[in-house]
């Protein structure tokens, strides 16, 4: 067993209204920039998996991702590689 | 007397106003545990609003992965009566019982405030007792309210009859989406409450059982209540439920 290290990032996705995403882009002139835009704000959510192997682990975080951490009708996510401990699982 | 259940999460705030209301309706009312995975026999089930299980990660999700879910899901899988109001609506909408998603208010703050929704239908077992299509008197009180549906799920709500409430102006026009205080969360097509297709669950924003009782500033929210106890009266009686709910409109 090994532990793998992931973490999935669940964002809006385009065109849905994310009213923090605004107000965060809003503030921008407040600290005198300029010329940025397309603020979107979501969540990130870091996880260790115990499991055989890389595809088996994820595969775990895949289904947590789709059911749990994100909604297919307003949010996407991507799954990030964070790290490996070969054989750190006891 | 006919037995309605109240699902009670870790962060449910409405419950016993819940419980209350439903009783102010004519029904029974019990507590329904989260962690238990059978409806010990009720004719309806009520999720009640609150902040369950703190709305982490996204408000209702985490509920809607609990045991009495499970149960609740085959429940109205099979016909069974099923209101969630508030927190519950986002409960159930999670767990895809009714269509769309509830979204952060469009201002961004939390909204406690009265608001007037008026029923698209009243055929349905949460709108009988109506009598008559009039803009209802209700308070909401939510941070994630804003309903959302890709356009195509939005023609299809309105054309098979599944758009049960919608936030009104103080003469019954419908509210805007942007802008318009009547519709203060900013729902797409002013949507406050829907129907699954088979119009057995229904969810909704504002707070009947807050408006249950006239010394509460209103009791427009009660008749939703007896339509409901009503209905599952009917229910219990082994009544057939009402035929081609969505289609007969």
């Amino acid at each position: 067993m090994s532990e793998f290290r992931f973490a999935v990032n669940v964002l809006p996705k385009d065109g849905i209204l994310d009213p923090q995403g605004r107000a965060v882009e809003g503030s921008f002139g407040h600290l005198g920039i300029e010329g940025v835009s397309g603020v979107r704000v979501g969540r990130r959510v870091e996880l260790t998996v115990d499991a055989e192997t890389e595809n088996d682990a994820r595969a775990t975080v895949e289904r947590l991702a789709s059911e749990l951490f994100s909604n297919p009708l307003i949010e996407s996510f991507t799954i990030e590689w964070v790290d490996i401990r070969v054989g750190a699982a006891g | 007397m006919t037995r309605i259940g109240v699902v009670v999460f870790p962060g449910s705030n409405c419950d016993r106003d819940t419980l209350r209301g439903l009783e102010l309706a004519g029904a029974e009312s019990v507590e329904l545990w989260h962690e238990q995975g059978t409806l010990d026999g009720v004719a309806a089930v009520v999720l009640p609003g609150g902040f369950a299980y703190g709305d982490y990660l996204r408000a209702g999700v985490i509920a809607r992965f609990s045991p009495v879910m499970r149960a609740v899901s085959a429940f109205a899988a099979e016909g069974g009566l099923v209101l969630g109001i508030c927190n519950g609506f986002q409960v159930i909408a999670e767990a895809g019982l009714v269509p769309g998603a509830l979204l952060r208010n469009r201002g961004l703050r939390f909204l406690g405030r009265e608001v007037r929704v008026a029923p698209e239908r009243l055929d349905t077992p949460f709108t009988t007792l109506v009598g008559e299509r009039r803009p209802l008197r209700m308070p909401i009180a939510h941070g994630e309210g804003c309903f959302f549906a890709d356009d195509a799920t939005l023609d299809e709500l309105e054309r098979d009859g599944q758009v049960l409430f919608r936030y009104v102006r103080d003469d019954g026009t419908q509210a805007g989406e942007v802008g318009d205080a009547s519709n203060p969360n900013g729902s797409l097509r002013a949507i406050a409450g829907v129907l699954n297709r088979q119009g057995n669950v229904a969810g909704l924003m504002p707070h009947p059982e807050r408006a249950a009782d006239a010394l509460l500033g209103s009791d427009d929210g009660l008749p939703i209540l007896r339509s409901l106890v009503e209905a599952a009266a009917r229910a219990e009686r082994g009544a057939t439920t009402e035929p081609a709910l969505v289609a007969a409109r």
